[in-house]
């Protein structure tokens, strides 16, 4: 009669506790998953719905849309997430200039942002806000990691090089941040080039003990392979945009040796990752790339915000973001005051296991790394 | 081993031949493209679609067999196929429309062709490698060290440009080719089977441009998506040679080689002589990628249907 008594008492409490946060939360996720730079929205995606499917909780309802890449297409539909479909949360977004002109808008009005991808230096200084988290990286934090261990490593002229638009020149202002020695040349390229037989030459006749680019997507694959067949022999390096799983499949082994930088690799020795790789490898058939465990992690910290806190509760819901308290899959993680990730960033070298090209960790290039812009950020 | 002005020179030999292999390849893209317009009057958007269905048929081709000769050899196939397919069902539909139709039409092909080549083959970028006996670079006299591949390419693309010009100009095919671009009227009530020329002319271009498609696919990133960038400097190649004319195409797609790969190089260097370094190279930059267009707006200007276009 006791034990009766006592289960009905604990089911009543537990369906008390339970309707505070019944009402569960909405993701609105704005992804690239058509057009050129696809393969990478859809790694975001995957180990976001990943994490998801793995917590088993069905009060989570995702709703996922395809910006094509286009700043306006973004735009409209954070409009019709935020006002039609209602949305607490938003995620997904892959550029730096699409998330110039979603994610102020969308944080204005009230709406948590968690980005599992671009980090623009706007959003990190002045430009903060409460309701935004970077889950992945300041844009410049990887190549700063990579001048000071250029740096360290006996490196005194470098040739620097990527595409002439914000994120290029924010991640090559990035490296020579920390880079101790001499530019030899600094090369602009158009986005989304193909060709580079001019700058190769260039690269052949500079005097450089390093080429450093920054080359994100179909533009890395074209570089690497061009320049693999051309007879230069200068050492490259990059941040892992540029070697990530996604692309080292099409660069095939002439991206062997190649170092970059990252914060994830999927060597990385933790629980967390472990388990993350081969669920990946298991649900989708593919290694992950970087991309799909930022997707995991910042699923991975919605879920635990909401274990926390109800959404409709701003400030608790915040408190609880800020917190960060889940198993990452690169090991520690916690935020800095303007919620951008302080994090160990690693240097990677391209290696083939088996048939398969892939990274592998070889060292640590900055610890507890924290991004240049956090003092301008007034929350 | 070198003093400076002999490294310059290198450098400069070097960037013309990037600047020729670069036209070369456009040209394969712009003769298809300024045939169909020259003889159907239609402007087909999805040319970029057929370079990339050359490239991927290539990939995928070089993948199970491991043969580059027969890669290329399915890229021709598989493009002029799909041209043969394109033209059978949408675009004969076309001839008699305005051009603002056969634009809307032909751009909804991009989307389909992008999105199905979506489906069949995934959204990551597809592994194609130049062959092992092109691979690396060869010694030029003068010490220049060029890719292999690119040699070939500009060896390839050359010998098309000479059997294009044969097969247009000595051939009764050429021949008809050359009255349906006068006058579609008159090739037809003469008895010539104006269908079958249209469908043949439209397959030659598509597997011309599938074929560019996959030699450019090994030193690029064979990708949904790749063909419509190519395509706008396709159109800009064909503008500044003229309308129709094969010569001109291959006159335009050096001009805008040569532009484009000279005008990345020097220009930089040409505003850092009176500029820092930086600004001198955010400059230099911008206008490098304004180049062709200030050239077709300059050829435009003095020659206002193009340097071989008949007015």
């Amino acid at each position: 009669m006791k034990l009766k008594a006592l289960l009905a008492a604990t089911c009543a409490a537990a369906f008390t506790m339970g309707a505070a946060y019944a009402e569960g939360v909405k993701v609105g996720m704005i992804t690239t998953l058509s057009g050129g730079g696809a393969g990478l929205g859809i790694d975001v995606r995957d180990g976001f719905m990943l994490a998801v499917k793995q917590s088993g909780r069905a009060d989570i309802e995702v709703v996922i849309e395809d910006d094509q890449r286009k700043p306006d297409i973004a735009v409209q539909l954070a409009d019709k997430l935020v006002q039609q479909e209602k949305v607490d949360v938003l995620t997904g977004i892959i550029w730096s200039n699409l998330a110039m002109a979603v994610v102020p808008a969308v944080t204005a009005q009230g709406k948590f942002y968690l980005s599992p991808n671009a980090g623009p230096s706007a959003l990190a200084g002045k430009g903060c806000h409460k309701n935004y988290f970077n889950v992945s990286w300041q844009n410049d934090a990887f190549n700063e990691a990579a001048g000071a261990w250029a740096s360290e490593n006996g490196i005194g002229k470098v040739f620097l090089m990527a595409p002439n638009y914000p994120a290029g020149k924010d991640m090559i202002a990035g490296f020579k941040r920390f880079f101790k020695g001499d530019v030899a040349a600094e090369v602009y390229t158009k986005l989304g080039q193909t060709d580079y037989a001019a700058e190769i030459a260039q690269i052949k006749a500079a005097d450089a003990d390093l080429v450093y680019y920054f080359l994100p997507g179909g533009m890395g694959i074209s570089f690497m392979k061009q320049y693999a067949g051309s007879g230069a022999d200068k050492p490259v390096m990059g941040p892992a945009f540029s070697f990530d799983q996604g692309i080292l499949g099409a660069i095939g082994e002439a991206a062997l040796g190649v170092k970059n930088t990252s914060h994830w690799s999927k060597d990385l020795d933790n629980a967390a990752n472990k388990a993350f790789v081969e669920s990946f490898q298991a649900e989708y058939g593919r290694l992950p790339s970087l991309y799909a465990s930022q997707g995991f992690d910042t699923a991975l910290l919605l879920i635990s915000a909401m274990g926390k806190a109800d959404v409709k509760d701003a400030d608790g819901f915040r408190a609880a973001l800020e917190a960060a308290e889940f198993a990452s899959t690169r090991g520690d993680f916690k935020f800095g005051p303007n919620h951008h990730p302080i994090q160990t960033i690693y240097m990677r070298e391209v290696v083939k296991e088996g048939d398969v090209v892939t990274n592998k960790i070889i060292g640590t290039a900055a610890t507890e790394h924290t991004d240049a812009y956090a003092a301008d950020c007034k929350m | 081993m070198f003093s400076r002005t002999d490294m310059s020179l290198i450098l400069l030999i070097e960037q013309l031949l990037n600047g020729l292999q670069f036209g070369v390849m456009l040209f394969l893209m712009s003769a298809g493209l300024t045939l169909i317009f020259g003889v159907m009057g239609l402007i087909n958007l999805a040319h970029g679609s057929l370079y990339m269905v050359g490239a991927f048929a290539a990939a995928g081709v070089a993948a199970a067999t491991g043969s580059f000769a027969l890669a290329l050899a399915a890229s021709l196939a598989a493009a002029a196929i799909a041209g043969v397919l394109v033209e059978v069902l949408v675009i004969r539909r076309l001839y008699d429309r305005d051009h603002l139709d056969q634009v809307l039409a032909t751009f909804a092909l991009i989307l389909i062709f992008s999105e199905s080549t979506r489906w069949v083959f995934g959204s990551f970028p597809l592994y194609l490698d130049v062959p092992a006996a092109l691979s690396g670079a060869v010694s030029l006299p003068g010490g220049i060290s060029y890719p292999a591949y690119r040699l070939a390419i500009i060896g390839i693309g050359l010998a098309v440009a000479v059997i294009l010009f044969l097969l247009i100009s000595k051939t009764r095919i050429g021949m008809r080719i050359r009255a349906g671009e006068s006058d579609r009227e008159m090739i037809g009530a003469l008895g010539v089977n104006i269908s079958v020329l249209y469908t043949a002319v439209f397959a030659l271009g598509a597997a011309l441009a599938g074929f560019a498609g996959a030699l450019v696919g090994a030193i690029q990133s064979v990708q949904v998506g790749m063909g419509e960038p190519v395509l706008i400097l396709a159109f800009v190649t064909i503008v500044i040679g003229g309308i129709g004319s094969i010569k001109g195409a291959f006159v335009g797609a050096l001009l805008v080689g040569l532009t484009d790969t000279l005008g990345r190089v020097l220009l930089p260097v040409a505003f850092g002589t009176f500029m820092d370094p930086s600004s001198a190279t955010a400059v230099g930059a911008a206008l490098a990628s304004m180049s062709i267009y200030i050239l077709m707006a300059g050829v435009l200007l003095f020659k206002p249907t193009g340097l071989y276009g008949s007015a």
